[in-house]
């Protein structure tokens, strides 16, 4: 049966906040054991879609299938085969590492010698044994988003949803979070889905969708995106964009898009064609680049924009 | 059936291991009522007559029930307080995407500031003995623990309602101090209801914390305790009466889908 296989079924969704629309007619599929990322910039929707799929909200129009559930009709079933982890950690700093993880095993129905040993079997597993009775304020970054992944996995879900899991992790701490997802993924055949903002994260997922204000840009394998725009890309950097590529068309008869304030040039050999293009129009241009296409170009060749929003944007979502 | 209990169990535990653990929350929960207590009993002492053979330290008896009220009030504020911030970010968040049912989340907070009330309204009650006219029987004190329990629960359950609404803890403090310390000014806490304008009067006898009061003290001095509204019975009766409207009221409030 087909639909076994996706562990998360997205369609035809849309979500309103009141009069803003959050979501508009996203459709996606995860397939099951995947690890999927979903990658915006901030005030994309995917917080939206997170909880969405967690069952704390309710679609406007369409639907969510988890493990083959409807999260409307079903939302008990979904909550079962579903572990969530917070931008936050989900703890209470002044309870110990094992207290938090008795409590919250609690709300999933666990509790006495099979929540003991389950938790054993974590704490060993995560390197955190000797942690068990510190107060989890106590411990790094780095460790306490540790026992929240351990929170998320108590009841051995199907699927785990992180919602921008390494928020406010040094680069190093950061690294080592998913190093732990991806021992995850061997050990224990769960379906990741990632929302994050951060490309370096997005390009370890195995599948990514990219959403903008609130739509679905473009989905798929990383490499596969990015390789379909070329193998590699000229940009140019210059204050008049249309006119250097209203220009490179004229001159090189190859194709030349504004995007942003940047002018993206689809040569087929890119580095030749630099040094000519450089004879003609090298006083109006500020700076060129030959790159190999990443997620980034991608996002913004189909939407114009960067991924990473003016600060000051950023702030107001 | 079982996550239920055990989130109940667990979240009540909680909310005691964490009072432990905090002494600042203690000893900050009791001294406010206490001071409240001292300063209104000794500065009315002589300015006001209350009905009945004037006895020495009679106002500070007076004030006593209403002081436990306040400070189980202020308990259930304190303990409510965290689902504000535990709702959008943390725990609460993440015992909503658990299969529990919402009904254990408000009985297991519920129940925590609950306890945490009670203990507190007995601890004041050692002060009994500093007081003139106590008159407490089995019955009386059966009376006074119940009803201290189900204010606890009662005003606790409304936290968690005003919480769950609040988008920041400043907004919570704001509804519930301005909501809340009116109701316990009106319900006869520091002046007998006879005694008022006859529209404060009606409001008094309108305001269900003002029974709450009433059974306290006839729990404490007797049935025909100064200050009472109506009888012990209809005093204890109104109390459960309120207290299952806001578990209700609460019920309503945790099924609909969470506004963050």
């Amino acid at each position: 049966m087909k639909t076994s296989e996706a562990a998360i079924e997205v369609e035809a969704l849309t979500f309103r906040y009141g009069p803003r629309i959050a979501l508009r007619s996203l459709s996606l599929r995860v397939p099951s054991g995947c690890c999927f990322g979903l990658l915006g910039p901030n005030g994309s929707g995917k917080t939206t879609l997170m909880r969405l799929l967690a069952t704390l909200l309710r679609p406007t129009e369409g639907c969510l299938r988890v493990c083959g559930h409807d999260t409307t009709e079903a939302p008990s079933t979904v909550r079962r085969c579903l572990g969530v982890v917070f931008q936050q950690p989900a703890l209470d700093g002044d309870l110990t590492v094992e207290e938090n993880l008795r409590l919250h095993g609690a709300f999933y129905g666990l509790w006495g010698t099979a929540l003991t040993r389950r938790i054993d079997e974590l704490l060993t597993r995560f390197d955190l044994q000797e942690r068990r009775h510190e107060l989890v304020r106590r411990l790094s970054g780095g460790q306490q988003r540790r026992v929240d992944l351990m929170r998320g996995l108590l009841h051995a879900p199907r699927i785990l949803l992180l919602d921008e899991p390494t928020t406010g992790l040094d680069p190093l701490a950061r690294h080592a979070f998913w190093q732990t997802l991806r021992q995850l993924r061997q050990t224990d055949q769960l379906t990741l889905i990632v929302a994050t903002h951060l490309l370096e994260e997005a390009e370890q997922c195995d599948e990514v969708a990219l959403l903008d204000e609130g739509r679905l840009v473009a989905s798929g394998a990383p490499e596969a995106l990015a390789r379909a725009l070329g193998d590699e890309v000229l940009w140019l950097e210059t204050p008049e964009p249309e006119a250097v590529a209203a220009a490179v068309q004229t001159h090189f008869d190859v194709e030349a898009r504004v995007i942003g304030t940047s002018v993206r040039v689809a040569a087929s050999d890119a580095h030749a064609l630099l040094p000519h293009l450089y004879e003609v129009l090298g006083a109006r241009l500020r700076s060129a680049t030959i790159r190999r296409p990443t997620l980034e170009d991608v996002f913004l060749v189909h939407t114009g924009h960067h991924l990473h929003a003016t600060p000051e944007t950023a702030l107001t979502s | 059936m079982s996550a239920t209990l055990q989130t109940i169990r667990m979240l009540w535990w909680r909310e005691l291991i964490k009072f432990v653990r905090d002494r600042a929350r203690l000893s900050g929960a009791l001294a406010q009522p206490l001071v409240f207590w001292l300063l209104l009993g000794l500065g009315f002492h002589g300015s006001i007559r209350l009905a009945g053979p004037a006895t020495p330290g009679s106002y500070l008896a007076y004030l006593l029930p209403g002081i436990v009220v306040l400070t189980i009030l202020f308990t259930a504020i304190f303990s409510t307080m965290a689902i504000v911030e535990e709702r959008k970010s943390g725990l609460l968040q993440a015992a909503l995407v658990a299969p529990v049912p919402r009904m254990a989340l408000v009985l297991g907070y519920g129940l925590g500031g609950t306890t945490l009330a009670l203990l507190e309204a007995v601890l004041l009650l050692g002060l009994l003995p500093f007081v003139n006219g106590v008159h407490l029987t089995p019955s009386g004190l059966a009376l006074t623990l119940g009803v201290s329990v189900l204010t606890g629960l009662a005003f606790a359950v409304l936290g968690f309602v005003v919480a769950w609404h609040a988008t920041s803890t400043r907004g919570y403090h704001a509804v519930m101090n301005v909501a809340l310390l009116p109701l316990w000014a009106l319900s006869g806490a520091i002046f007998p209801i006879e005694g008022a304008a006859p529209v404060l009067q009606a409001i008094m006898r309108l305001n269900p914390v003002t029974y709450m009061v009433s059974a306290l003290r006839q729990g404490l001095f007797g049935p025909n305790a100064a200050g009472s509204v109506s009888t012990p019975e209809a005093c204890l009766f109104i109390t459960v009466l309120f207290t299952v409207a806001l578990l209700l009221l609460a019920v309503r409030t945790v099924r609909r889908p969470l506004r963050l």
